[in-house]
C-alpha cells in the first residue's frame, strides 16, 4: 500500500515535459545552447522571449520535428527519440504557421490526423464535439483552402487536440487573429486547462501571458533566461510607474527628479519610482518646489511586458 | 506496429491521387496508347522476339508506365507536402520510419497497377497480349514499381522544390525507362549497347514483366526477378535509414 503511494506521488510528481541540457547547432548558429527545465503537469505553462530566442526551435525539439544537438527531452517520461511513439501520443502541438493540406475537406482531414495515432471510428464523435466547441461545424465539409485565416488558426488547434493529448503546446496561436477569436482561444485553452491538460503558451503578447499563465520561462539567446512563478515575476522588480500632469511655467527640474523620468510627452511626465527608494510625495514636493502645477496623477504597477523589455534588453547590453 | 496509423497514411496517399484522378491516371493511359499508336505504325508487321510488335509493345509501355507513375507518386506527394509546410503533421505523429515507408510505396503501387490494368485492357481491344506466367508479372510489378517508388521517395527527401524533381524526372528517370527495352529487344541492338544494357536494371524490370506474358525474351526470368527484387531491397534500406534518421526532413 505505502509502495504504491510513493509510486502514485512519483508519477504524479513526473514533469509532463523535462528539458535536460538541450543543445542545437545550426551551420552558422548556437540556437539553444543547453537548455534545461520542467514542465509541471497540469499547469498554464508560457514560454517567451524576443524573435531568434531559439523558442520554436525548443518546440521542434520536443514535438520531434528536430533532433537536439545534444541533450534530452522527456515528456510525461518518455524519451522524445527512444520512446517516441508514446512521447507523442502524449502531445500535441499546434504550428505558429498556418500550414495544411489543400487537398481534403475540414472533417476528413482531421479523421485522417487522428488516424496516424491509432485512433478510428471511436473517436469520430471527439472529432465532433472539437469541431463543434471551436465554432467549426459549418465548415466541416469546407476545403482548407476556402477558408480565412482566423479559421484555419481553429483547424490547426483542433487537430492538435484530435488524438486527446495530455500536453498541449501551442506556438503564438493569436498571431494575427482578431480579438474576438483571442478571446475565444483564451477561453478555450483555459478550458483545456481546467479539465486537466498542461498547455504551454508561446506568445508575442505579453498581456496575453499574463492573464493565462501559472509559471513563465523567458528565453533569450538560447539561454533560460528566467524561469519564475508569474506572481514572483511580476513582483521580481519592486518597482511602480507614476504619470503626473503638469502646469505652469516652471523651471528645471531637479536632478532627483531627472533621472527617475522615463517619458517625457508635452506636459505629461512618466517616472519609475522604485519601492522603499523614490518616495510618491518627495517626487511632488520636488516638482511643486520647482515651480510647477501638478494637474493630475496615476501610477501604474509594473506589466509583464515591462520586465520582459529589461530582462531581454539588458542581456543585450551585456552581450555587447 | 501502428497499423491503424499506416493505413490511414495509405488510404490517405490512395485519396490523394484518387481527387485527380484524370492526371494521375487517366493522363498516363493516354500517352502510353499514343506510343503504341505511333510505334505500332512504325513497327508494322514486324515481329520481335517472335511476337507481333503491337503486341510486344504492350508489357513495355505498361512497364514504363508503372516505373513512371511509381515515381511521381511518391515524390511529388512528399516535395508538395514539404514545400507546402503540411509534413510536420505526418512527423508529429507516432508512426514509425517503416510505417511511413510502408504506406506511400503501397499508395504508389496502387496507383501505378490502376495504370497498367487500364492500359491493358484498353490494348486488349486492338491486340491480344496473353498472361502467360501470372505471378511473374505480379512479383515483377512489385519490385519494379516499388524500387521505383522508393527511388520517388528518396528523391522526395532529397529535393527543396519541385524544379529538383523535374529534373531527377526527366534526366534519369525517362531516360532510363526509355532506352531499357520498352520498345524493342536487346537483341536489335549493337553489341556494345547489349552488354550495357545488362548493367541496368530497369532492363530487368521490363524483360521479366514481359516474360511474364510472352514466355520468351531476353534474359533469364529468374535472374531479372532476383536483380530487381535485390535492387528493392537496397533502395529501400537506404530509404527506411533516411527516415529513420530523419535526413533533410527533421531539421
Amino acid at each position: 500500500m505505502r509502495a504504491l503511494l510513493i509510486i502514485e506521488r512519483g508519477f504524479m510528481s513526473e514533469p509532463a515535459i523535462a528539458i535536460r541540457n538541450v543543445e542545437k547547432r545550426y551551420a552558422s548558429t548556437h540556437a539553444l545552447k543547453g537548455v534545461s527545465f520542467d514542465i509541471r503537469r497540469g499547469e498554464y505553462f508560457g514560454l517567451l522571449g524576443p524573435n531568434g530566442a531559439g523558442k520554436s526551435t525548443l518546440i521542434s525539439i520536443i514535438a520531434g520535428l528536430t533532433h537536439a544537438s545534444a541533450g534530452n527531452v522527456v515528456v510525461l517520461g518518455h524519451d522524445v527519440r527512444r520512446d517516441f511513439r508514446q512521447a507523442r501520443r502524449a502531445l500535441g502541438v499546434v504550428p505558429q504557421e498556418l500550414v495544411y493540406d489543400p487537398f481534403f475537406p475540414v472533417r476528413e482531414m482531421l479523421r485522417i490526423q487522428a488516424g496516424y495515432y491509432g485512433c478510428g471510428r471511436d473517436h469520430w464523435p471527439w472529432i465532433d464535439e472539437l469541431l463543434e466547441r471551436l465554432d467549426l461545424t459549418d465548415k466541416a465539409e469546407v476545403s482548407m483552402r476556402a477558408l480565412s485565416g482566423g479559421m484555419k488558426r481553429r483547424v490547426l488547434i483542433a487537430q492538435a487536440l484530435v488524438h486527446k493529448p495530455d500536453v498541449v503546446i501551442l506556438d503564438e496561436p493569436t498571431a494575427g487573429v482578431d480579438v474576438e477569436l483571442r478571446r475565444t482561444l483564451w477561453h478555450f485553452t483555459r478550458d483545456l486547462n481546467d479539465a486537466g491538460h498542461t498547455i504551454v503558451l508561446t506568445t508575442h503578447y505579453l498581456e496575453e501571458a499574463e492573464e493565462l499563465c501559472d509559471r513563465i520561462a523567458i528565453l533569450d539567446h538560447g539561454e533560460l533566461s528566467v524561469l519564475e512563478d508569474k506572481r514572483a515575476l511580476l513582483n521580481r522588480h519592486p518597482y511602480r510607474f507614476l504619470s503626473l500632469e503638469l502646469s505652469g511655467n516652471g523651471g528645471q527640474l531637479p536632478e532627483s527628479v531627472e533621472r527617475l523620468i522615463e517619458d517625457r510627452h508635452e506636459d505629461t511626465l512618466e517616472l519609475k519610482l522604485e519601492q522603499g527608494r523614490d518616495f510618491i510625495a518627495d517626487v511632488m514636493e520636488a516638482i511643486r518646489g520647482a515651480g510647477y502645477r501638478i494637474q493630475d496623477v496615476r501610477t501604474r504597477e509594473p506589466s509583464l511586458e515591462n520586465i520582459f523589455v529589461e530582462l531581454t534588453t539588458d542581456h543585450d547590453k551585456d552581450a555587447a | 506496429m501502428n497499423w491503424q496509423g499506416c493505413f490511414t497514411l495509405f488510404f490517405k496517399e490512395i485519396r490523394r491521387f484518387y481527387s485527380v484522378i484524370l492526371q494521375t491516371v487517366g493522363a498516363p493511359v493516354v500517352t502510353a496508347l499514343l506510343y503504341m499508336v505511333v510505334f505500332g505504325q512504325v513497327l508494322q508487321g514486324q515481329t520481335i522476339q517472335g511476337v507481333p510488335s503491337s503486341a510486344f509493345l504492350v508489357p513495355g509501355l505498361m512497364m514504363m508506365s508503372i516505373i513512371q507513375n511509381s515515381f511521381a507518386n511518391t515524390s511529388s506527394s512528399l516535395t508538395q507536402s514539404k514545400i507546402n509546410g503540411n509534413l510536420v503533421f505526418l512527423l508529429m505523429t507516432p508512426l514509425s520510419a517503416f510505417e511511413i515507408y510502408l504506406a506511400y510505396i503501397g499508395a504508389s503501387l496502387v496507383r501505378a497497377t490502376l495504370v497498367a490494368v487500364v492500359l491493358y485492357l484498353v490494348t486488349q481491344l486492338f491486340v491480344t497480349v496473353p498472361i502467360t506466367h501470372p505471378l511473374l508479372v505480379l512479383t515483377m510489378l512489385v519490385f519494379g514499381g516499388g524500387t521505383l517508388a522508393v527511388m520517388g521517395l528518396i528523391a522526395g527527401i532529397l529535393a527543396n522544390k519541385f524544379d529538383h524533381l523535374a529534373a531527377f524526372q526527366n534526366f534519369f528517370i525517362m531516360p532510363l525507362s526509355f532506352l531499357s527495352g520498352v520498345f524493342y529487344s536487346i537483341h536489335s541492338l549493337p553489341e556494345f549497347w547489349q552488354h550495357a544494357s545488362r548493367f541496368n536494371p530497369v532492363f530487368y524490370m521490363i524483360d521479366g514483366f514481359r516474360q511474364g506474358f510472352f514466355g520468351v525474351g531476353d534474359s533469364d526470368p529468374l535472374r531479372s526477378v532476383v536483380v530487381a527484387g535485390v535492387f528493392f531491397v537496397l533502395v529501400s534500406s537506404i530509404c527506411i535509414t533516411m527516415l529513420s534518421r530523419g535526413y533533410k526532413i527533421r531539421g
